[in-house]
C-alpha cells in the first residue's frame, strides 16, 4: 500500500521532469566548455550540447551534482579532457548514471587528451608532490594546436556515432579546420614578439600555451600543484621574480587574483588574467576568439598592462 | 671542402708551370724572379688567409658538433620519455598503443586500493560507556566515542571493474578493538540498458542522504542523532538493490532494496532471510551556476526478532520514513575558495510489537537534524548542527525499559571547525552540547582523517 503510494509519487515526479530535447541527432555531454564549443562547431544543429562546467570553475574540483548524473544518463557522447582531470567527479557521475554506452572505454566516451602529446608526464608519483596527474599535464586546451588535433578526432567520433550525418560532419570539420588554420596563421604572426618571454604562473596551467608561443615559465605561485602558497613562499617569489626577468604573472579565470595581485604590485609587473576556456572572458565567446583574446592579453601584459579581469 | 682541396693543389702547381714556361734571358730572368717573388708573396698571403679561414671553419664545426651532441642527448631524453609514455599508454589500455610485450601484466589489473585512517581525542563530561537515549532501543555502534586518545575506524577499500558488465567494491573496517568487519562488499552492474542498475551483496542502503556515506566523508566527527537512534548510525545489510535513473534533465532516481534483515533495526533475518525492504526516490538539479540541490523521500521497513538492548528484548516491526534535502552553493559554482552546504533530514518512525512480552501498538518516534557547513577560505571550514529525536510516551508498564522516554526530548547542538592539508588529510575540532541524555554532556572531539592510495570521487 505504502509502496504503491511511493511508486505513484515517483511516477508523478518523472512526469514533472522535462524530457530531454529529441530533435538533435546526438546528445553531447561536454565536461568542459572547450569541448562543448568544439562539438557545436563540428556538429552544428545535429548535436544538442550540454556543458557541465563553466570557465569560472576549476575542473579539478567539481561536485558530482545530480544534474550531471541526469544529463549523462541520456547522453550519446560524453566528451571530456581525460588524463585524470575529472577523476574527482566523473567516476561517480558515470557509475550513477546507468548509461553503459558512454562509460570510459565505451563507444560514446571521448577523451581529448588521448589525441594530443601530453607534457610533464611525471617520473615519480607521490602525493607529497601535490596534485600530480599520472598521465601528464591535463590542461591541453591552452594551445590551439591541441584543439586542431582534437577537432580531427572529435569529427570522426561524431560521424561514427551518427553515420547518416557523416557527410554533414565531414563538411563542417573541413570548413572549421580551414577557418581555424587561417585564424591561427594570423594570430601566430601577431604573437611573434611573445617568443622567449618569461612569465610566472599561478598553477602549472599554461604549459601547452608556452610550448605554442615559445614562452618560458620560470616560477609558479603554487609551491606544488594544487597547494595554495604560504606567505614565506610569496616573499621568496617577490625576491626571485626580478632576478628571473619575468614579464608578467598569469592566472586563470577561475583562480583567485589576490596572490597574483600582491606579487604583481610588489614586483611591478602586471598580473594578467587569461581566460581558462571559452567563456572565461567577455571576448572569449568561441574557440577562435578565446586564443585571439589570450594573445591580445599577453601582448598587453608585455606592454605592462594588466588588462581586464573579465 | 672539395673546392678548398683543389685550390691548395692548384696554387703551387701554377707556380711550377709559370717557372717552367719562363724564357731564359737575363732581363727576363729578373722579371721572372720578380714574378716569382710576387707569386710567392701572393702564395704566402693566400696560405695565411686560408689558415685563418680554416681555423674559423674548424671552430664553427666544433660548435656544430657540440650542439648536435646536445640535441642527441635531448632526443634520447625525449625517446625515453616517449617510451615511458608508451608504456603508460599500454598500461592504460588503448590496444593500438600496446606493442606485444611478454611481461606478466597480472599486477596491472590490480583493483584501486585505498585506506582511510581515523583517530580521535575525546573529552566527555558524562561517561560515554553508559550512553543511552531515553525512549529508543539502540544498536551496538551508538557510543558517542571514547575518552582520551583512541584510534577510530580504519578502512581498507578495494574496487575495480570486474569485467565489461560489472563493478565490484569491498570495504573492510577495522575497529580500535582489533575486530574486523565487512562494511561493504558488493557488485554493481554497469551495462544494463534504460538507466537501470542492480547492486548485490552487502552495502549501505540508499535511504536518506547520509545513510550511504562513509564515516570519513561526514562533515562532523559523529553522525546525527536520528541516524544514531534509529539506524545504529547507518543501515548496512546484505541485500539486493534495483535503481533507475529517469531520462529527464532534472535528476530523478527511483530505487528499491530487499535486505536479509540481520542488521539493526532489523534482527533475526525474518521472512526466510528477506526481513527488510526499502523504497526511495531522489530528485535534484541545478538552481543556477552557483547552486544545486537534491531532495529525497525514503521508506524502510524492518522486522526484528529478539532484538536485544541491555536487559530488553524486542520482537516486532518498524516503518521509517525519511525526508532529506541538501543544498550547495559556491560563488560561480567554484568551491575552491568558498562554499556552503546546507543539509537536513526529518525522520518519522512507527514501531510496534512486543517488548519483554508486553505488546504495544504504535510508538511514534521523530528525529531531525539541520546543519550548515561553510568553507570561508581554502582548506578551512566551520559548521553548526542541531539535531534531536523524540519518542511518544508509552503506558506506565513500559516505565524503566529502553522505550521509556521519561518525558525528555533528546537533542544536541554542535559546532565544528576543520582544516584540510589537502583533499586527503583533514584535522577537525568539534564541540557537542549533548542533551540526548537527561544529564547534559559537554563533549570535545579532536579528529584526524587521512586517506592513502586511490581516493574515489565523492558522491554529491
Amino acid at each position: 500500500m505504502k509502496l504503491a503510494k511511493l511508486a505513484l509519487l515517483s511516477l508523478c515526479l518523472v512526469a514533472a521532469g522535462q524530457m530531454t530535447p529529441a530533435e538533435a541527432a546526438l546528445s553531447v555531454f561536454a565536461c568542459e566548455p572547450e569541448w562543448g564549443a568544439l562539438a557545436t562547431e563540428l556538429g552544428g544543429n545535429k548535436v544538442d550540447v550540454y556543458v557541465a562546467t563553466t570557465a569560472k570553475q576549476d575542473p579539478h574540483q567539481i561536485q558530482a551534482r545530480p544534474s550531471l548524473i541526469a544529463r549523462v544518463r541520456s547522453a550519446d557522447l560524453v566528451a571530456c579532457t581525460g588524463a585524470e582531470l575529472e577523476v574527482g567527479w566523473m567516476p561517480v557521475v558515470f557509475r550513477q548514471s546507468g548509461n553503459a554506452k558512454v562509460q570510459p572505454g565505451g563507444p560514446g566516451y571521448f577523451a581529448a587528451a588521448d589525441y594530443v602529446r601530453l607534457l610533464e608526464v611525471p617520473n615519480r608519483l607521490d602525493r607529497a608532490d601535490g596534485d600530480v596527474h599520472a598521465a601528464g599535464n591535463p590542461h591541453i586546451q591552452t594551445s590551439p594546436k591541441n584543439i586542431r588535433l582534437v577537432a580531427v578526432a572529435l569529427g570522426k567520433k561524431l560521424a561514427t556515432l551518427d553515420p547518416p550525418n557523416a557527410a554533414f560532419y565531414a563538411e563542417r570539420q573541413k570548413a572549421f579546420l580551414q577557418k581555424w588554420d587561417e585564424a591561427s596563421a594570423k594570430r601566430d604572426a601577431k604573437a611573434a614578439s611573445l617568443k622567449g618571454v618569461n612569465i610566472v604562473a599561478q598553477h602549472r596551467f599554461w604549459i601547452y600555451m608556452m610550448d605554442w608561443l615559445g614562452m618560458k615559465e620560470g616560477l609558479t605561485i603554487e609551491p606544488k600543484p594544487g597547494v595554495p602558497p604560504g606567505s614565506a613562499h610569496i616573499a621568496e617569489l617577490i625576491e626571485s621574480i626580478p632576478k628571473q626577468g619575468a614579464k608578467m604573472i598569469l592566472f586563470t579565470s577561475y583562480e583567485d587574483a589576490r596572490a597574483a595581485d600582491t606579487i604583481g604590485e610588489r614586483t611591478k609587473i602586471p598580473a594578467v588574467m587569461l581566460p581558462a576556456t571559452v567563456g572565461g572572458s567577455a571576448a572569449a565567446t568561441d574557440l577562435i576568439a578565446l586564443y585571439d583574446d589570450i594573445v591580445n592579453r599577453l601582448l598587453a601584459g608585455l606592454g605592462g598592462h594588466a588588462g581586464a579581469r573579465s | 671542402m672539395r673546392y678548398q682541396f683543389t685550390q691548395r693543389v692548384t696554387l703551387p702547381a701554377a707556380a711550377a708551370c709559370i717557372m717552367a714556361a719562363a724564357p731564359a734571358g737575363a732581363q727576363d730572368l729578373q722579371s721572372v724572379r720578380r714574378e716569382i717573388q710576387e707569386m710567392r708573396q701572393l702564395y704566402d698571403s693566400r696560405l695565411a688567409q686560408m689558415k685563418a679561414d680554416y681555423e674559423t671553419r674548424i671552430k664553427d664545426m666544433e660548435q656544430r658538433l657540440k650542439s648536435a651532441e646536445d640535441a642527441t642527448a635531448v632526443a634520447t631524453d625525449k625517446a625515453v620519455a616517449a617510451q615511458q609514455t608508451a608504456a603508460q599508454a599500454a598500461q592504460a589500455g588503448p590496444a593500438d598503443a600496446a606493442i606485444g610485450t611478454s611481461k606478466n601484466s597480472d599486477n596491472a589489473f590490480n583493483p584501486a586500493i585505498s585506506a582511510v585512517l581515523d583517530g580521535k581525542f575525546g573529552v566527555f563530561s558524562t561517561n560515554p560507556n553508559t550512553y543511552k537515549i531515553p525512549g529508543f532501543m539502540l544498536g551496538d555502534e551508538t557510543s558517542p566515542g571514547k575518552r582520551g586518545i583512541a584510534l577510530g575506524e580504519s578502512e581498507i577499500g578495494l574496487s575495480a571493474n570486474v569485467d565489461q558488465a560489472l563493478y565490484g567494491n569491498v570495504t573492510l573496517s577495522f575497529s580500535s578493538e582489533n575486530t574486523v568487519s565487512v562494511e561493504e562488499a558488493f557488485l554493481q552492474t554497469t551495462a544494463l540498458p534504460y538507466g537501470l542498475k542492480v547492486k548485490a551483496g552487502r552495502f549501505f542502503s540508499d535511504i536518506g542522504y547520509l545513510n550511504n556515506q562513509h564515516a570519513h566523508t561526514w562533515d562532523f566527527a559523529d553522525t546525527a542523532l536520528p541516524y544514531r537512534a534509529m539506524l545504529n548510525t547507518q543501515y548496512d545489510d546484505d541485500g539486493v538493490q534495483l535503481k533507475w535513473v529517469a531520462p529527464t534533465t532534472t535528476f530523478v532516481e527511483i530505487g528499491s532494496e530487499v535486505f536479509r534483515g540481520d542488521a539493526f533495526p532489523a534482527a533475526g533475518a525474518k521472512n526466510a532471510g528477506l526481513g527488510s525492504y526499502t523504497a526511495f526516490t531522489h530528485v535534484g538539479g541545478d538552481i543556477n551556476d552557483s547552486s544545486s540541490y537534491r531532495t529525497g523521500l525514503s521508506w524502510l521497513h524492518t522486522e526484528a526478532r529478539n532484538r536485544v538492548n541491555g536487559p530488553d528484548t524486542f520482537t516486532g516491526r518498524d516503518n521509517l520514513f525519511i525526508l532529506d534535502g541538501v543544498y550547495k552553493w559556491a560563488p560561480d559554482g567554484n568551491p575552491v575558495e568558498r562554499n556552503l552546504k546546507l543539509q537536513g533530514e526529518f525522520f518519522y518512525r512507527r514501531e510496534a510489537g512486543d517488548l519483554n512480552g508486553m505488546t504495544f501498538g504504535g510508538d511514534h518516534q521523530l528525529g531531525w537534524y539541520a546543519q550548515a557547513v561553510y568553507q570561508f577560505m581554502p582548506d578551512w571550514r566551520v559548521g553548526v548542527r542541531y539535531d534531536g529525536v523524540s519518542a511518544s510516551q508509552l503506558n506506565s508498564s513500559f516505565a524503566g525499559t529502553v522505550l521509556d522516554s521519561r518525558g525528555t526530548t533528546p537533542q544536541r547542538e554542535s559546532i565544528m571547525a576543520d582544516y584540510s592539508t589537502s583533499e586527503f588529510g583533514r584535522f577537525r575540532i568539534q564541540y557537542n552540547h549533548d542533551e540526548s541524555r537527561p544529564k547534559t554532556d559537554h563533549q570535545a572531539l579532536l579528529q584526524y582523517t587521512i586517506s592513502l592510495g586511490a581516493h574515489g570521487a565523492h558522491s554529491y
